[in-house]
């Protein structure tokens, strides 16, 4: 054997090792069948389509965060304005990105330029349309981008944070589709979506208010008609969380700023409750910074009501009995569940914005089962009868190609366990297309070799020519190919992007094996087989 | 072994006008049939809203169950059975809701009027009691440990846990996903003791919810407009490949040709009332694939017998490309399609819009490598030869010497 030929053999053997390994040898070298069956099924990952489990794609609403930011800029300018002494008719939100000052005083006119530019630099400063002494406030493209994005990010981080609490095997959160402001859940093995989608919604957006008055009123109008028409400066209305048998809630004024937030939290477990036998509870205790504020607050505020708040709903509205240090309790009429999730909630922090729920697929265990057992099935008999006739068709080249194609499916199998793809049914096509263009490449090169045989050449040289020819057509057909599926992979989402994975791979494995491991069994045969002997093809 | 003879000289060209025929016949019944019922038979991935696939221990009451979703108020729910040549008893529905208005309370109300709509016609089941087809490994274990019917102890949990794995896992693989009765449970290793435990808190309903889709409007239009795009994208890479490789009607025409794949497969899903959804895309790009692959073939045989053959009209030099390629091109074919052919037939309900679309494709793609790629770039080179004479075709066949001067591919040294 040709030293060449040697190195050959040996860096095609340590490649199928290499993908053996990658298939079977992880997380643990196997010592038993068992071992190695369940290293491949940990190894290949099953898309929720053949698996079974929940995918859910919602959507953030970062424009809410924007128009929280809008809402901020509109407190803060109004108190400057006021401190600095300088009169306008009206300040107000005309659209998340924008503010108008309506009848700006016209001598301040500079003095509000300078503030603006010192304060507020992340807005743009122009004369309101149609108005005198108007001015329009527009949030900076820039800062509108940086803070979806950041809702977006923190949205990602808070959604992972309550599902992973959840305990389910292997969810996937991940940013989806292009720019949408979506995200992908993934759930695989989870039949019931609605225990994680209601998780996943619930605000958790917990504050802590000074209520002003001390009994709740019956409506809006009721407390609006007690003081006047007209709020106490600082002040809003809220309404309770829970309704009476008639279908009112009632209605709690309270400060607007809050004195903790969800954020102050350091931890919130769900107990028992002690008051009411049957229903549970969610106890918080508050970080040590939030303690030093809350301490003397509620120490001040004794034989008052403080509100807690729940995504801007009383939840309760209990009265300071004595000084609190770092602790508290949430009562309400919760279940087990409902607490664990609400404690779950508030521990994994709130989302910046509401989310939107744009797409849920469930697809069930037996479903899943069927679908893997019909496309296995389907898959191996069609593969034994395109192997059986490719050695019935070629003899013993046909070998050769049956040893290309599996070598080809393991190699592809291997790179996915590698690159921790996922195997979903597109991607099941495009399987079957690398195996077809894979058959193509076996027969054009013997069709190839069996032409130059039947033009009177040698074995060798036929096999030499028959591969030279082909090389360029199969070259051809992948990079078209390879091409396309880049495309499909760049813009393509979910199933396409399967799809274009393991069409590429295979694609790049077949080039491998149809080509040179076929090659270089033909020159090992060639090199055995007497001069005279015709080739078996 | 060989199927095939080697002097094959059959007059590829001179048969343009028959495939001519062919392909306008199938473009037009299927662009009639497009026509006449106005859209194509989306999927709910791009039409939107609920879908439910509903597994029966028996013969679903498809009539009472119609019946009872009108009587329910979902009058515009569509109930289809199931029933395919791998699974003649797959004893399944599909139910799809039509999506209303917006929102998330909208998008999950249609799977619970839908479920309330089965219970109160196939009866609520029994009180105080839970179905075992819906409950999930977790419920299953709580129960059977709380009742501790194996007296394990406190070791019991992970006992509990591993055999409740077993009894959900037999329910959904080999009973398909219903349970008629509990006693079947004795299969997957329960005794009866875990049986009457069991049999204290669930009860079996007659059905179960195997499937469930619910698509908001918004990612439908985003889904169909991407699937169409990404596919233009990618043809548009091809034909830049191959416009380099050969020349830019060689580019154009198999692009040409692919898109009358599509189109003829489209025209063939309308006709057959075969649903386009996501995975159908998938299939419709392997088609692209494959028919492109076909085409090239044929192309880089034409390429390199432009270099052989300098003396022979370009029609010819098609001709007896497409002849050398044959016996590839059936062999290919022929087992790639057979391939598919399994798939179609044994592949079960998931698959069937998925491998029609392929074993169609398959067969639409092979035929358009000859049928129209070739006989396009020899109708353009007549073209050009004759000093931009618009082919008539039905000169084809004829030995004229157009080809000869014009039309032929640049030197190999290009590569």
């Amino acid at each position: 054997m040709e030293s060449n030929l040697k190195w050959k053999v040996i860096f095609i053997t340590l490649v199928v090792l290499l993908c053996f390994f990658g298939l079977v040898g992880l997380p643990t070298v196997p010592t038993s069948l068992a071992q190695v069956r369940d290293n491949f099924s940990k190894r290949i990952k099953l898309g929720l389509d053949l698996q079974g489990g929940t995918h859910l794609i919602l959507q953030v609403q970062v424009n809410e965060a924007v128009g929280l930011q809008t809402d901020q800029t509109i407190d803060h300018l109004s108190t400057q304005l006021r401190d600095k002494n300088i009169r306008y008719d009206d300040l107000r939100k005309v659209s998340d990105t924008q503010i108008l000052v309506h009848n700006l005083a016209p001598d301040a006119t500079a003095t509000f330029r300078d503030l603006v530019a010192s304060s507020f630099p992340e807005w743009d400063l122009a004369p309101a349309p149609g108005e005198q002494s108007g001015y329009l406030l527009t949030l900076k493209p820039s800062t509108v981008a940086a803070i979806q994005a950041q809702t977006m990010a923190q949205s990602e981080d808070t959604i992972r944070r309550r599902i992973d609490a959840l305990g389910l095997t292997e969810p996937v959160v991940a940013p989806y589709g292009q720019g949408d402001n979506e995200i992908i859940v993934e759930l695989p093995g989870e039949g019931d979506p609605n225990r994680a989608k209601s998780v996943i919604q619930a605000g958790g957006q917990l504050e802590l208010r000074r209520v002003q008055d001390p009994n709740p009123y019956p409506s809006e109008a009721a407390a609006l008609g007690a003081h006047g028409g007209i709020l106490p400066p600082g002040t809003e209305l809220l309404s309770s969380k829970t309704t009476d048998a008639t279908g009112q809630g009632s209605w709690y004024l309270v400060d607007r700023s809050p004195i903790i937030t969800g954020r102050d939290l350091r931890n919130a477990v769900a107990t028992p409750s002690t008051d009411n036998p049957g229903s549970y509870e969610v106890n918080f205790t508050l970080s040590t910074d939030a303690a030093r504020r809350f301490g003397p607050f509620t120490e001040q505020n004794v034989g008052r009501a403080m509100a807690i708040v729940l995504d801007r709903k009383v939840v309760s509205a209990p009265v300071i009995q004595s000084r609190i240090e770092d602790s508290g309790r949430i009562t309400g009429r919760f279940g087990q569940q409902e607490s664990n999730d609400l404690a779950l909630v508030l521990r994994a922090g709130a989302l910046p914005a509401s989310i939107r729920y744009l797409e849920e697929r469930t697809v069930g265990p037996s479903l899943g089962a069927d679908s893997i057992r019909h496309g296995v099935q389907a898959s191996v008999i069609s593969l034994m009868v395109v192997l059986i006739f490719m050695v019935f068709y070629y003899r013993l080249s046909g070998v050769n190609a049956v040893v290309a194609l599996l070598l080809n499916l393991v190699i592809l199998m291997a790179a996915l366990a590698y690159f921790g793809a996922v195997l979903t049914l597109p991607g099941i096509a495009g399987v079957i297309l690398t195996i077809g263009m894979g058959v193509d490449s076996n027969v054009l090169i013997f069709e190839r070799i069996r032409e130059e045989l039947r033009a009177g050449k040698a074995p060798a040289s036929a096999v030499d020519m028959g591969f030279k020819r082909a090389f360029l057509t199969i070259i051809d057909t992948h990079v078209t190919t390879v091409v396309s599926a880049v495309f499909l992979f760049v813009f393509g989402t979910g199933p396409v992007r399967g799809f274009a994975v393991t069409l590429t791979i295979g694609l790049i494995a077949n080039l491998f094996t149809a080509v040179y491991v076929s090659r270089v069994i033909f020159d090992w045969h060639l090199a055995k087989m007497q001069r005279q002997a015709a080739l078996s093809i | 072994m060989d199927f095939f003879r080697h002097d094959v000289n059959f007059d590829w060209m001179g048969k343009t006008k028959y495939f001519v025929a062919l392909s306008l016949t199938l473009l037009i019944v299927g662009a009639a049939s497009w026509i006449h019922k106005g859209t194509l038979d989306y999927g709910i991935d791009f039409k939107g809203g609920t879908l439910v696939y509903v597994r029966f221990a028996s013969t679903p009451p498809v009539d009472k169950l119609r019946q009872g979703l009108v009587q329910q108020g979902l009058g515009d729910s569509v109930i289809q059975q199931i029933s395919d040549i791998a699974t003649p008893n797959a004893n399944e529905v599909v139910i799809y809701l039509p999506q209303r208005g917006q929102g998330n309370e909208a998008l999950d109300a249609g799977k619970g009027e839908i479920l309330n709509a089965l219970h109160a016609t196939l009866g609520a089941g029994e009180a105080g009691k839970q179905d075992f087809n819906e409950a999930s490994p977790d419920v299953v274990a709580e129960l059977l440990t709380r009742k501790d019917p194996l007296s394990a102890g406190t070791a019991g949990a992970t006992r509990y846990q591993q055999l409740a794995k077993q009894l959900t896992d037999y329910r959904d693989k080999q009973a398909r996903g219903v349970v008629s009765n509990l006693d079947d449970l004795r299969q997957a290793g329960a005794t009866p003791a875990v049986i009457s435990a069991l049999r204290d808190a669930f009860y079996t309903g007659p059905f179960a919810v195997v499937n469930g889709e619910i698509v908001g409007p918004k990612v439908g239009a985003d889904l169909r407009r991407q699937a169409v795009y990404v596919t233009l994208y990618a043809l548009a890479g091809m034909l830049v490949y191959i416009a380099l490789r050969f020349e830019l009607v060689y580019g154009a025409a198999a692009v040409l040709a692919v898109f009358h794949d599509v189109l003829i497969t489209l025209g063939l899903f309308s006709l057959l009332h075969f649903e386009i959804s996501l995975t159908v895309i998938a299939a419709l790009l392997t088609l692209v694939g494959y028919s492109m692959n076909d085409t090239i073939v044929i192309f880089d045989r034409i390429r390199e017998n432009l270099r052989l053959m300098r003396r022979e009209p370009f029609e010819t030099i098609v001709n007896r490309s497409i002849n050398q390629t044959l016996s590839r091109t059936i062999l290919t074919s022929g087992l790639t399609f057979m391939t598919v052919l399994v798939l179609f037939l044994m592949g079960g309900q998931v698959l069937r819009s998925f491998s029609f679309a392929l074993v169609v494709g398959i067969l639409v793609g092979t035929y358009s490598s000859f049928g129209i790629a070739a006989p396009l770039v020899v109708a353009w080179n007549r073209w050009r030869g004759q000093g931009a004479v618009p082919v008539s075709g039905t000169t084809s066949g004829s030995k004229t010497r157009t080809g000869e001067a014009q039309g032929r591919l640049a030197p190999a040294g290009r590569r």
